[in-house]
């Protein structure tokens, strides 16, 4: 089970209104390299996980996600909040308004909805440990590519926030992968 | 949010993203004594500023609103509505 807290991981901080960047931002929300299906990903693979180390890992990583997910979400709601119908069709997010007005809603940064076909479960935890860390790559680029889109101090610097932590779990599902490796090998495989 | 609030709250993200980062260290590095300490400490200042925390300005979680006049958990702003 999971158990709420009323606080986000980081604060979200935005420093001026900047549309745009919220038709970008949402990729990091529902787009192929972001924050949900990471947490999909991780959440799902790790029932198949074969020792209680790898387990912890996907468990752990796969919540952290859900915590990244609500600062993107943060972000885009401030952002969009308060724009006028005019301003959303100004940076081309008119589409997005006639489906959802300004509700959040999982898609990437042209619009195209959140897929499972974007993640994989394959029941071998060497491959998926392989997935997750090519997984935590691209997010981390994705996160450097959105840094360069913006020149807002403080959106930068809760971008680079979660740029960092992908770096850390690249780390940990690395660490992850040798244990797994180092535990086949141990075993007397027939 | 007032300045103080903003302050705490502030403080609290760091020591549990502090005692969240020794977590995730543990979970491939289980037998580090010095992490193991690290946690304990990180989490305890942690439980420190949380209580804190919640007797000045309201719930964190749904049980800190036992004891209240009334069901505190539902007040605003939710974590996405605040400006930090």
């Amino acid at each position: 089970m999971w158990h709420y807290e009323k606080k986000l991981q980081y604060p979200a901080k935005v420093g001026k209104a900047d549309l745009k960047m919220a038709k970008y931002l949402i990729t990091q929300y529902g787009g192929p390299d972001g924050e949900l299906g990471a947490a999909l990903r991780y959440l799902n693979q790790r029932y198949t996980m074969p020792t209680g180390q790898s387990k912890g890992v996907l468990n752990d990583i796969g919540t952290e996600e859900l915590a990244h997910l609500e600062i993107i979400a943060t972000l885009v709601y401030q952002l969009t909040k308060d724009a006028c119908v005019d301003e959303l069709k100004a940076v081309d997010l008119g589409g997005h308004y006639a489906d959802h007005d300004r509700a959040l809603f999982y898609v990437d940064a042209t619009g195209n909805p959140w897929t499972a076909a974007y993640i994989q479960a394959k029941g071998d935890p060497v491959a998926d440990l392989h997935e997750d860390m090519a997984a935590e790559e691209k997010a981390r680029a994705t996160y450097q590519w959105l840094i360069d889109l913006t020149d807002d101090p403080d959106l930068k610097d809760t971008l680079n926030f979660l740029r960092v932590r992908e770096i850390v779990h690249f780390q940990r599902f690395g660490e992850t992968l040798d244990l797994i490796q180092e535990f086949q090998n141990s075993k007397h495989v027939f | 949010m007032h300045s103080t609030q903003l302050k705490m709250l502030n403080d609290l993200q760091a020591l549990e993203f502090t005692t969240f980062d020794f977590h995730l260290y543990l979970d491939t590095h289980p037998n580090d004594q010095r992490a193991l300490a690290e946690y304990a400490r990180a989490h305890c200042e942690a439980e420190r500023v949380k209580d804190m925390y919640t007797a000045s300005f309201g719930p964190l979680t749904a049980e800190d609103s036992i004891n209240q006049p009334c069901w505190r958990w539902i007040e605003e702003p939710w974590p996405w509505e605040i400006n930090y």
